[in-house]
């Protein structure tokens, strides 16, 4: 019969089934970070046990770190207490740790590929919803809490229910000003952020297997945002020319088998998913969200909505909520909104070709007055690659801070941290009520939008530049 | 994990959609590393979502609980006492650390939801079976749930879900191990032993 992508790497990996529907599912890998884990090794302590498999454990510090300073011990005594016990615990249980001032740092979801420890074909988890990432290279990975971080390293396994299946197609060629992060908030913006609840997305379409990696990880890194815990994208010539030579890729013998046998890994062509979805290109613009939710979504053309508009009296609180939250009012042009902080950076769009999108819109221009704007690459390694092409001197150049990687603004644990009241351009994923900051006001948008933004202190169509 | 039977409360009713974890436990104080005492930071920024003391039900919106994996939303949520939460849809994350924190997550249609919200801020208790899978209120009769058998099961025993797969899954587990290790020998090329 023929069967998903999803179905093939579910169908590898049962261990064993319950008869009411759950699933004994065997898990490869685990990324760890500060934040998710601590209650996990401590759960384990409790009940005298070790990590099933050490080797399939790899463990980062990000979410809590600064992003200056990184030759000073962390300020805040919480967090270099959350650091300090992360790598404490991981020592105490042979797994591998990369140090904050090591090469290897940076967020777990821009890492884990990096350094060849995200594989296609594979089970990966991570406690972190963002974990969905990794589907960009055919693996089947999605996020967890912190008591199955627990369950899987005490047993390499979690008690999972099959999801459906839902196929996001793509048509249509894009215009060159249209990023994958547009293509994902318009699909959210299409569905809604519950609309693949229970699902897992696999994306297909010529505009996908034309994209780069960089580009896949930013599509299936906001499935979460969809309600999707898992979106996949099928390994090809692509995905296998980014992981060959990574240090923990397999190579040689390994590696040729490897590849062979992930060239299975696909949808068959008369695969029937439970639900489809088709997004034409053609016509989309860069987009920005307006609101508290990543469905609340306008192409950069558009103007806030009117909830007077609304027939239905629970989507008109929910606008009217959004826009009070937001301070902004009906009608108004999106390339009217004043904005006073950006943020370059994330899981989401903190790679390499992100930050190259965004000096590439810089030129001769400046950060307008006013602005305060931050470049935070996702990883050591984008941050030294990003040195090497010179892309720092742009920025820096231009009046933004370039600083040390982590995850930053995007979820504002650090000390990097939005006032009351402020206004951002974010490459992040969220613009949920507070998340910057308290009080702090979010739009979410591409690399490209977010550095045009900075520099007009205002929101910008880049395809009018 | 204390086992969940029959629950009797006065129910908390947050009707607003989409309230995510960031909302439930905002991320400045995910850098606590204990997963006790956290119910003093529930809904810290929103002074206007208060679960009123005594409220061991929830009655929430759609999609309660999306947005990131912390565990601290249900944890804090646990500390003030709630032990069930009804909504006509849950982040799935959020929905999967309920069950592990001994919290049952009820999904009902819209109808239902709103006669539950009606009746907690009418002050009426609700009673909550899950063994016989009905919420009972107590003027105006009751309504059937279904949930997952095994999680019921887990719920219903308090389960300790690592010992129960460590005693009964560990041959199973070796053996998948073995097949994987033939099959796909570059899965546990950095193996010690």
């Amino acid at each position: 019969m023929a069967g998903t992508l999803y179905d093939r790497l579910w169908d590898a990996h049962v261990v064993a089934t319950d008869g009411d529907g759950q699933t004994l599912l065997y898990i490869d890998r685990q990324l760890l970070h500060e934040v998710s884990s601590p209650q996990a090794f401590a759960g384990l302590r409790a009940q005298g046990l070790r990590p099933h498999r050490p080797a399939t454990q790899l463990a980062v510090a990000d979410h809590a770190v600064p992003t200056h300073h990184r030759d000073r011990p962390i300020a805040d005594r919480q967090a270099r207490d959350q650091v300090a016990l992360l790598e404490a615990n991981c020592a105490a249980t042979g797994i591998e740790y990369l140090a904050l001032d090591g090469a290897g740092q940076g967020i777990v979801h821009v890492i884990g590929p990096e350094q060849g420890f995200t594989l296609p074909g594979i089970t990966l988890v991570c406690g972190d919803s963002h974990s969905a990432t990794h589907g960009a290279f055919g693996a089947l990975a999605f996020g967890i809490g912190a008591s199955e971080c627990e369950t899987v390293l005490a047993t390499q396994t979690l008690w999972q229910t099959r999801a459906k299946t839902m196929r996001v197609t793509f048509t249509g060629a894009a215009g060159e000003t249209v990023t994958a992060k547009d293509m994902i908030l318009a699909l959210i913006c299409r569905i809604g952020t519950g609309g693949a609840t229970g699902h897992a997305i696999e994306y297909v379409g010529d505009a996908v297997r034309a994209m780069s990696m960089e580009a896949r990880m930013t599509l299936c890194n906001m499935s979460i945002e969809a309600g999707s815990r898992t979106g996949l994208i099928a390994p090809d010539d692509t995905t296998f020319a980014y992981l060959e030579g990574r240090p923990r890729c397999p190579s040689g013998a390994h590696w040729d088998a490897a590849v062979a046998a992930w060239r299975g890994l696909a949808s068959d062509a008369d695969a029937i998913f439970d639900r489809e979805v088709t997004i034409d290109l053609a016509l989309l613009a860069p987009q920005v969200s307006f609101g508290t939710s990543p469905d609340q979504v306008l192409p950069i053309d558009g103007r806030v909505p009117d909830p007077a508009a609304c027939v239905d009296p629970a989507a008109r609180a929910k606008l009217e909520r959004a826009l009070d939250y937001m301070a902004l009012t009906p009608g108004t042009a999106m390339t009217d909104i004043a904005i006073d902080h950006v943020f370059i950076g994330s899981c989401t769009n903190g790679r390499i070709e992100d930050l190259r999108a965004a000096a590439g819109i810089i030129g001769t221009g400046h950060v307008a007055p006013g602005v305060t704007a931050l470049v935070v690459p996702g990883s050591g390694a984008v941050k030294q690659q990003a040195e090497a092409e010179g892309l720092d001197r742009i920025f820096v150049g231009a009046g933004f801070q370039w600083r040390e990687a982590g995850c930053s603004l995007c979820v504002a644990m650090n000390d990097d941290r939005l006032p009351d009241g402020a206004r951002c351009a974010s490459t992040s994923n969220r613009n949920f009520e507070g998340r910057q900051g308290k009080g702090a006001h979010t739009h979410l948008v591409s690399p490209a939008m977010a550095a045009a933004a900075a520099l007009a202190g205002r929101f910008v169509d880049i395809r009018e530049r | 994990m204390e086992p969940f039977r029959t629950l009797t409360s006065a129910a908390a009713s947050l009707p607003q959609t989409d309230i995510d974890t960031d909302i439930i436990f905002p991320a400045r104080f995910l850098v606590i590393t204990e997963k006790r005492g956290l119910g003093r930071y529930a809904f810290h920024d929103r002074p206007d979502l208060t679960i009123a003391p005594g409220a061991a039900i929830l009655i929430a919106g759609d999609n309660f609980g999306s947005g990131s994996s912390r565990e601290q939303a249900p944890w804090a949520l646990a500390d003030l006492g709630i032990r069930a939460i009804v909504a006509t849809g849950f982040g799935e994350i959020f929905q999967s650390n309920c069950f592990k924190n001994g919290i049952l997550p009820i999904v009902l249609p819209a109808a239902e939801v709103a006669r539950l919200h009606a009746a907690a801020q009418d002050g009426e208790p609700t009673t909550i079976d899950l063994r016989t899978q009905r919420i009972g209120l107590s003027h105006t009769g009751a309504i059937s749930f279904a949930v997952d058998p095994a999680r019921r099961e887990a719920l219903l025993e308090g389960l300790d879900e690592i010992a129960r797969i460590r005693t009964r899954f560990a041959p199973a587990i070796a053996a998948f191990e073995t097949a994987q290790r033939r099959a796909s020998p570059w899965l546990w090329s950095n193996e010690i032993g």
